[in-house]
């Protein structure tokens, strides 16, 4: 078989592997959630703390908060609990109690853990 | 030619096939009895030999568990309480006993991993990139077992075509954004959702999957 021949080849095996991926991902439902950057958030936070900056983090979920609502989705387990806590970082204890709360509200399995996180925040 | 395609092809058709039935699907026993609502990820330990496994691939690990339905405690709060009182690292994290999580968190399961793989290796043409783990879900009241899991997932960036050239002049740009961007943490997420979501072997759907949805 020559050159020409094994690049066609090639061509076509990716090609294959790219209509297998596009069928694979086309059989998953949709989201339940609208992630946003709640994810990216933690990660960069772990990775770049110095460049991560609460504020910075807070400026791209407040950002998602609004998108989700377009989106008419929910903000997915969590999301709540660490905008509030960004919140708390900043010094900002009142908007840290309200994510709190709304982390509750939508799922009543996290009140443990968020009384915990609200008693904390009286504390200091 | 063609007829060596339609060979490949069938073969590549039988093997995936074969290999959904030959593994036995995963007793469900325990998770059916117990089925938790609520899941906490600790910070999973790492054997690997890159130390941004740990926190890469926890901030990889909520949206699939989401998505399976349950509710996921936030991992970077659940981490920082952890620190605070005097647990600085996952393996004293994963020494924690279950009736101190049900009472500090109050979660009805606890995931645990072990990463036992996680970064690429760099080869003359091209990458690969292995993340491999091991996860056990447990429940907290009764300290049951409701799942295990493993999972090996490779990515491998690959010859984008030119020549040999071509190749080596793509595996050194790969290099150059990989050791900026960490080629793992996309194969965390990729893991984690060949660990969790397929169905025999997966977890089963928790409280908030939409009825409509299931399969």
């Amino acid at each position: 078989m020559d050159a020409a021949k094994t690049v066609n080849n090639q061509k076509k095996i990716l090609f294959l592997a790219v209509a297998t991926a596009a069928m694979l991902t086309g059989c998953q439902s949709p989201d339940i959630y609208y992630w946003g950057h709640y994810e990216k958030s933690v990660y960069i936070a772990y990775v770049k703390p110095d460049k991560a900056t609460p504020e910075l983090q807070a400026r791209m979920m407040e950002e998602d908060m609004h998108k989700a609502v377009s989106a008419n989705k929910p903000l997915p387990p969590g999301f709540h609990a660490h905008l509030g806590n960004l919140y708390y970082q900043m010094g900002k204890s009142d908007l840290a109690l309200q994510e709190f709360q709304k982390e509750k509200t939508q799922f009543p399995e996290s009140a443990v853990f968020m009384d915990r996180l609200i008693a904390n925040l009286s504390k200091k | 030619m063609k007829r060596l395609f339609l060979y490949v092809g069938i073969l590549a058709g039988v093997l995936a096939l074969t290999g959904c039935v030959t593994k036995k699907p995963y007793d469900y026993t325990n998770f059916r009895a117990h089925t938790p609502r609520s899941i906490v990820v600790l910070p999973p330990i790492n054997q690997s030999t890159d130390v941004r496994g740990t926190y890469s691939y926890l901030s990889t690990v909520t949206r699939p568990l989401a998505e399976m339905g349950y509710y996921v405690f936030p991992v970077a709060e659940v981490d920082e309480l952890m620190k605070e009182n005097g647990l600085p690292s996952a393996g004293e994290m994963h020494q924690v006993p279950l009736d101190k999580i049900g009472e500090i968190i109050g979660a009805d399961s606890v995931l645990y991993v072990t990463l036992k793989k996680y970064g690429s290796k760099y080869e003359i043409i091209s990458s690969v990139t292995t993340v491999s783990a091991d996860a056990k879900l447990v429940d907290v009241k009764t300290g049951l077992t409701l799942w295990e899991g493993t999972v090996v997932a490779q990515q491998s960036s690959g010859d984008s075509g030119g020549g040999i050239i071509g190749a080596l002049v793509t595996a050194v740009v790969t290099q150059v954004v990989n050791s900026a961007t960490d080629p793992a943490h996309d194969a965390s997420s990729m893991a984690n959702y060949q660990l969790f979501t397929p169905k025999d072997y997966g977890l089963l759907y928790g409280p908030y999957f939409p009825e409509d949805k299931k399969k």
